[in-house]
């Protein structure tokens, strides 16, 4: 066949999987939240539906898809429809820079990643970057005066720490040598736990820093003021109800899972076990080819594990701590990681 | 395979374009921009620019067109009006940018020989080089634009600041 | 393969574009605007013949065309808060004459 339609239709369906695996995890994502705040604050989750309630999100999407769509009379209708799927269309979009394992490749196209761009890193930030737009459309087309706070100030946050989210990865690029998500992974996966960007590449001021930024860039605890609903009447999500909510909260978990799986790739490793080369011959070839996918859905649902801790644990930042905890302290840190590690690279 | 792409983002581009200048609301005159900034950035990874397709998504439509639309969002411009003043701009501007637009095409289309053409092969000029060429030769440069931001914020700072 | 001609047009048609919506618009934003839809055309055009010589400093001047966008982006949308605050209006026919 046509090696182009052979690419494109393989690419189509590295798609078509991607997508439905990041909403299914984006469900059970919702799931597990509930659960684990249920046991933090000592009663049990959802668990009627299902054994242990695992069929509670098919329950509750369905019950948002029967909702009542209402749409208010003095909204500004396009913008009120766009702007929830600009936020679900740029918190899927991610997926498709993001290497699952080692390269693997069948006729010619590498099945564990959707594209390896030279500036994939990059492109990461360039869609968290457009996807404030969901959010500053979504407060100011609702034409209600609680909307437009919530949303301007989730706005001013989300680019406040945009800045320190990208300076805490100029490290991690300096030690690779390149922006290129796979190159990043690969330099890190020679001698198994010490060689992670976190251990043995000193990163750990710069993964203190990604952390705090990427909670207050998913907008969530301790940094969900715009959305907290005892302060803004749930923000910029208001008026909003039925599919267009559910999108804006899918949205909000897709960025929390994008957030994960960037944060396993840079500073843990990625797919790269642990314990390095020593158990290579262990098992055969079809369970060496999936070990690397067992090991990065592990380190991936550990952040999400942390996410879901600190939300239950924490209280929540007032706006004003917010915005001098980006500006006045994460900041210069950031700036003083990059002077260190590209100090330490050039007099190894 | 190039040229349907080129065709595709060029004319979304030019659609944009337009739509921008068409709309009433300054909200979808800016939605309209950060469509053509996308679709411009699509057309410099078919140059080979990677870098630079990728600075123009975060810096102009995830930063300066975020800037305007909060803008447009606070001072709550509504609608435009039509005065005569606009008319009088249209009746002049129109065929003065009509003629404009036919010199330049004319002038590059009969130079399209002797230019060649774009190949969709491995970008030419990678980060690497792109870096070390912005380090070193051109540092000079890079420093002075870094204090004309710092001047821009300073600026910005104080002609927004309400009165006391 | 597209001839260079067919970016340099485009980038042409975007400047004349951007000419068009200063005259035309009367919202002082929207004018704005269209002088950042200009610069994107000769953006465009740089990066054309980049790629045509092969050389990497049409990139690098693109890189800081867009710094000074984003400079004078900022001062001037300052400038606009400033002018509304005082004029309570953006339509620029009233904004003509020095006298408030």
């Amino acid at each position: 066949m046509n090696p182009l339609l052979v690419f494109f239709l393989l690419s189509l369906l590295k798609v078509a999987v991607l997508t439905v695996v990041m909403l299914m995890g984006v469900a059970y994502t919702v799931l597990l939240e509930r659960k684990l705040v249920g046991r933090i604050q000592n009663r049990w989750g959802p668990s009627r539906v299902g054994p242990f309630g695992l069929l509670q999100p098919l329950v509750d999407g369905a019950k948002l898809f029967f909702k009542e769509d209402t749409i208010p009379a003095s909204v500004y209708k396009p913008l009120y429809i766009l702007a929830p799927i600009i936020a679900l269309g740029c918190s899927l979009l991610s997926i498709g820079v993001i290497p699952f394992g080692p390269e693997l490749k069948f006729q010619g196209v590498d099945m564990f990643q959707i594209t390896d761009l030279n500036v994939g890193l990059l492109i990461i930030l360039g869609i968290t970057s457009v996807g404030i737009y969901g959010i500053a459309l979504a407060g100011w087309s609702s034409n209600n005066k609680y909307s437009l706070l919530g949303s301007l100030r989730s706005s001013a946050q989300l680019i406040s720490y945009e800045l320190a989210l990208g300076l805490s990865l100029v490290g991690v690029v300096l030690r690779a040598g390149s922006l290129s998500l796979r190159q990043i992974v690969n330099s890190q996966s020679a001698h198994g736990l010490i060689s992670w960007n976190l251990f043995g590449g000193f990163q750990c001021i710069a993964f203190f820093i990604y952390l705090m930024a990427a909670y207050a860039e998913t907008n969530r605890a301790p940094f969900d003021l715009p959305e907290a609903e005892s302060e803004l009447t749930a923000g910029y999500h208001t008026e909003y109800s039925s599919m267009k909510f559910a999108m804006f909260f899918m949205a909000e978990y897709g960025n929390m899972i994008t957030v994960s799986c960037v944060a396993t790739l840079l500073f843990l490793g990625g797919w790269s076990s642990p314990f390095g080369n020593t158990f290579d011959a262990f098992g055969g070839p079809v369970a060496q080819a999936i070990c690397p996918l067992f090991w990065f859905v592990l380190k991936v649902f550990s952040f999400l594990f942390l996410y879901v801790w600190v939300r239950g644990t924490l209280p929540r930042f007032r706006y004003d701590q917010l915005m001098r905890f980006g500006w006045s302290f994460l900041l210069p840190l950031a700036i003083l990681n990059i002077v260190a590690t590209s100090l330490w690279l050039t007099l190894r | 395979m190039h040229l349907i792409l080129f065709f595709i983002f060029g004319g979304l581009c030019v659609a944009a374009a337009v739509n921008m200048l068409l709309q009433r609301h300054p909200i979808d005159s800016a939605l309209s921009l950060i469509v053509v900034m996308s679709s411009l950035a699509v057309l410099y990874l078919l140059l080979g620019a990677e870098f630079l397709a990728v600075a123009q998504i975060i810096v102009y439509s995830g930063a300066i067109m975020v800037l305007f639309t909060f803008v447009v969002m606070l001072l709550n411009a509504g609608r435009e009006q039509r005065t005569y003043g606009s008319n009088a701009a249209k009746a002049v501007g129109f065929p003065a940018l009509a003629i404009l637009l036919a010199v330049l095409a004319v002038s590059l289309l009969s130079v399209e020989k002797k230019l060649g053409a774009a190949a969709l092969a491995n970008p030419i000029t990678g980060i690497e080089e792109l870096s070390r060429v912005l380090f070193r030769d051109l540092l000079l440069p890079f420093e002075v634009t870094s204090v004309l931001i710092l001047i821009a914020v300073l600026g910005a700072v104080a002609l927004a600041r309400k009165e006391e | 393969m597209v001839p260079i001609t067919y970016y340099l047009l485009l980038s042409a048609l975007l400047f004349v574009l951007g000419i068009v919506g200063f005259l035309i618009k009367r919202n002082l934003i929207t004018v704005f605007m269209s002088i950042e839809l200009m610069l994107n055309g000769v953006n465009l055009s740089f990066v054309a013949f980049s790629h045509m010589w092969g050389e990497v400093r049409g990139q690098i001047f693109v890189f800081f065309v867009m710094v000074v966008a984003a400079a004078e982006a900022a001062v001037g949308l300052a400038i606009i808060i400033a002018i509304f605050r005082s004029r309570k209006t953006l339509n620029v026919d009233s904004i003509d004459l020095m006298k408030l």
